[in-house]
């Protein structure tokens, strides 16, 4: 933890305050947020979402309204929005986390065609297709968030605070039951555990998470759009928390920067990126089907038990 | 897993462990090469000089330090049609321009990047161009909604941008910053009202498509046709995925409509011909000026003859008298694209044209200082560019009228210009 927070303070210095990293890295932290908390509800309570994109918007929207039109206190917008986002999450998890199988992952699907055709549909409200603009930004105690690299160590150091909260989560009783849960749902309920509220609690957590990124998002670009909230980032953000590795904490992390950074590498191929890209994750998940932090995490396993087992022969103690 | 089991027999045979660890070490080092190769590639990228999107380097290069010029497009992604032409047009007016010897005497370097029509990428895109590049001017983005996303950074970081996306949001009200080059929305509303007006249509029915693009026409449809004496009695929308528009279709075909108005800038809008020939409706079909490519005629087949639309005349060069005043640059673009790319001339890579040719034109006058290229621009006056005669100000920041528009039809699978 310490060596990540120190990563990512030296992280600006060495590639230059001005550069456009910072940007990239910024745009890693917001979806890190939503990563987060999808790899508590994947990774953990084993349910999939495809619906992140749509509470990432909600959070945008209603906090770029709130403040566009109603002129709120961003802040308060922020808090607005967690609300209105969690209870929308509160809604759907009820009646779907009850039932078994996908069926979060298919009324969240829903969820976000419908909330796009909304964004699109209200274009008095909303803007429509074309989005709107001129959304305030951020201020901590009267100090404006305007260059990039104020931006980057306010985005990382919620990050940081929401890995925090998270690996609590964990660590708790919560967490213990979450991966009983995951582990197998008939026996977590033999056991007494009320499986249906655990998985309803963590999934409104992660769209809070979700709702918080979003208006981070909204109060950095100042602009937003539906192309900012459509399926393909619930999609990508499934994959970023995969590819990390879902069991981990840290492998949504991972997962997030190695897709936000990958594509800014990847320019060299021109037309082709696409299919170089493709052929990376590819790569990733028949070599390391559990994520590049879990293989890394199997890794350490392996060489500690070899280590062991070399060690123990040695003594003669097998 | 293999060693999983191993271990559970509490037989240890080493060897068989070593084997399978290295078995692992062996995915691990394949994984690790892979990346490795990616990221030395990527590396490759950042050294100076080596731009790969400028293969055609002078001998000047060496001697002089190039321009750098900035672009961002949808080259991939829902709007690549307008991303892919306006790359090729910057590449080869870049290469054109090198091979003459750049400018007073400097080579210019197109730094192009690719936003897939996304804000986020753009923003991206936008900050490495300027605070990593250093470049002196922005040309793009294809889309209105991305534009409007990177103004706030155009206006802060005090770089000019000339768009090539058509909303009049971008120039309307006037920021500092920002210019565009493709012709108005409203402009082509009008046009295409008064040429209703001469047709005697008075009711009409608008389809439109839920983009940006589609949705900006939308609104100006509505808030000039009364003005102008136009009742539009049925008002339908289609998602830019839409396969089939028969169902809105049959519900102006149930009204007194007498021309549609079919509005969008995606493929999609090639299924409206087609379903209002399978529907027998033969009242006349207009389309904006999203409809320029084309490939959207070749979409919709035989439906599209007779549709009619407001364009540049680029689209319908080989038609135009000789006296006119921009056949031949418009006729050499034209040629000069075919020729190269082995591909039909849009007047999405047209935009991209004027943008380039008016930095370019600033770049002449003034040199490479962003705050005299902005100033110069504004000032120009009689511009011939591919969508019509550039007249700016400090505020207009387009620069074009209504005459920037001719109707165009299409005949025999090809675009022409309209003739009463």
């Amino acid at each position: 933890m310490i060596v990540f927070i120190l990563l990512f303070c030296a992280f600006p210095f060495l590639v230059g305050v001005k550069s456009y990293w910072i940007t990239v890295f910024i745009f890693a932290g917001i979806y890190s947020l939503i990563t987060i908390g999808l790899s508590l509800l994947m990774g953990y309570a084993g349910q999939i979402s495809l619906g992140h994109a749509a509470f990432f918007g909600m959070g945008a929207y209603t906090s770029g309204l709130l403040t566009t039109l109603l002129n709120w206190n961003p802040w308060l917008a922020l808090l607005a929005a967690l609300l209105l986002t969690s209870s929308a999450a509160l809604l759907i998890g009820i009646p779907t986390l009850r039932l078994s199988g996908h069926y979060l992952a298919m009324a969240t699907l829903a969820l976000g065609e419908i909330l796009v055709i909304f964004f699109k549909a209200e274009v008095e409200l909303t803007g429509g297709p074309s989005g709107f603009g001129l959304i305030p930004r951020l201020s901590i105690f009267g100090f404006v968030l305007k260059r990039d690299i104020e931006f980057y160590f306010f985005v990382w150091s919620i990050v940081a605070l929401a890995l925090v909260m998270a690996m609590n989560v964990i660590h708790s009783r919560v967490g213990r039951a979450l991966r009983s849960i995951h582990g197998g749902e008939l026996a977590a309920n033999a056991m007494g555990i009320n499986t249906s509220s655990y998985k309803v609690q963590v999934f409104v957590l992660s769209a809070a998470l979700a709702s918080l990124s979003g208006s981070l998002y909204a109060h950095y670009v100042t602009f937003v759009s539906p192309t900012a909230c459509e399926l393909k980032l619930s999609v990508f953000l499934v994959v970023m928390v995969a590819i990390g590795g879902m069991h981990h904490l840290w492998g949504a992390i991972v997962g997030t920067i190695l897709l936000t950074v990958l594509p800014e590498f990847l320019h060299v191929f021109q037309d082709f990126d696409i299919l170089a890209y493709g052929l990376i994750l590819m790569i990733i998940m028949i070599f390391a089907p559990n994520g590049l932090v879990g293989a890394l995490a199997a890794l350490i396993q392996r060489l500690r038990r070899r280590f062991l087992a070399v060690d123990s022969q040695r003594r003669g103690v097998i | 897993m293999g060693c999983g089991l191993i271990r559970a027999d509490r037989t240890p045979l080493p060897q068989k462990v070593e084997e399978c660890g290295t078995m692992r070490n062996h995915r691990i080092w394949i994984i690790g090469i892979a990346l490795l190769f990616v990221f030395a590639c990527g590396g490759g990228d950042q050294e100076p000089g080596g731009a790969p999107t400028q293969p055609a380097e002078t001998q000047q290069a060496e001697v002089q330090e190039p321009i750098k010029i900035g672009a961002i497009f949808a080259i991939t992604g829902p709007a690549s049609f307008l991303g892919e032409p306006e790359r090729n047009t910057a590449m080869m007016l870049a290469e054109e321009i090198n091979a003459a010897g750049g400018i007073n005497g400097r080579p210019i370097e197109m730094l192009i990047e690719d936003t897939e029509g996304v804000e986020d990428n753009a923003v991206k895109a936008v900050r490495k161009l300027i605070n990593q590049e250093g470049v002196c001017a922005i040309i793009g983005p294809s889309r209105s909604g991305v534009t409007m996303a990177v103004v706030p950074i155009m206006e802060e970081s005090e770089i000019p941008l000339i768009s090539c996306a058509a909303a009049e949001v971008i120039v309307k009200p006037v920021k500092k910053w920002v210019f565009k080059t493709p012709q108005t929305d409203s402009d082509c509303v009008i046009k295409i009202y008064e040429h209703m007006k001469t047709a005697n249509i008075e009711k009409i029915a608008i389809i439109t498509g839920t983009t940006g693009f589609g949705d900006a026409g939308r609104q100006q449809l509505k808030s000039i046709a009364p003005t102008m004496g136009i009742t539009i009695v049925a008002d339908e929308t289609y998602g830019p995925a839409d396969t089939d528009m028969t169902a809105q279709l049959t519900r102006i075909k149930g009204t007194d409509a007498q021309a549609v108005v079919n509005w969008s800038i995606v493929a999609a809008q090639s299924i409206v011909p087609k379903n209002m020939k399978q529907l027998e409706m033969d009242i006349p079909l207009y389309q904006s000026h999203g409809f320029g490519n084309i490939k959207f005629v070749e979409l919709a087949g035989e439906a599209a003859e007779g549709i009619l639309f407001p364009a540049g005349v680029l689209l319908a060069v080989e038609s135009l008298p000789d006296d006119h005043p921009r056949k031949a640059m418009l006729l050499k673009y034209k040629q000069d694209y075919e020729s190269k790319f082995n591909a039909n001339a849009s007047t999405f890579g047209g935009h991209a044209y004027d943008a380039l040719m008016l930095v370019v034109d600033a770049l002449k006058a003034v040199g490479d200082d962003p705050a005299k290229i902005r100033d110069h621009i504004e000032t120009i006056k009689g511009f011939h560019g591919t969508a019509g005669i550039f007249n700016f100000s400090p505020e207009d920041h387009n620069g074009l009228t209504k005459d920037a528009f001719s109707m165009i039809t299409v005949k025999n699978g090809k675009f022409v210009l309209f003739q009463l």
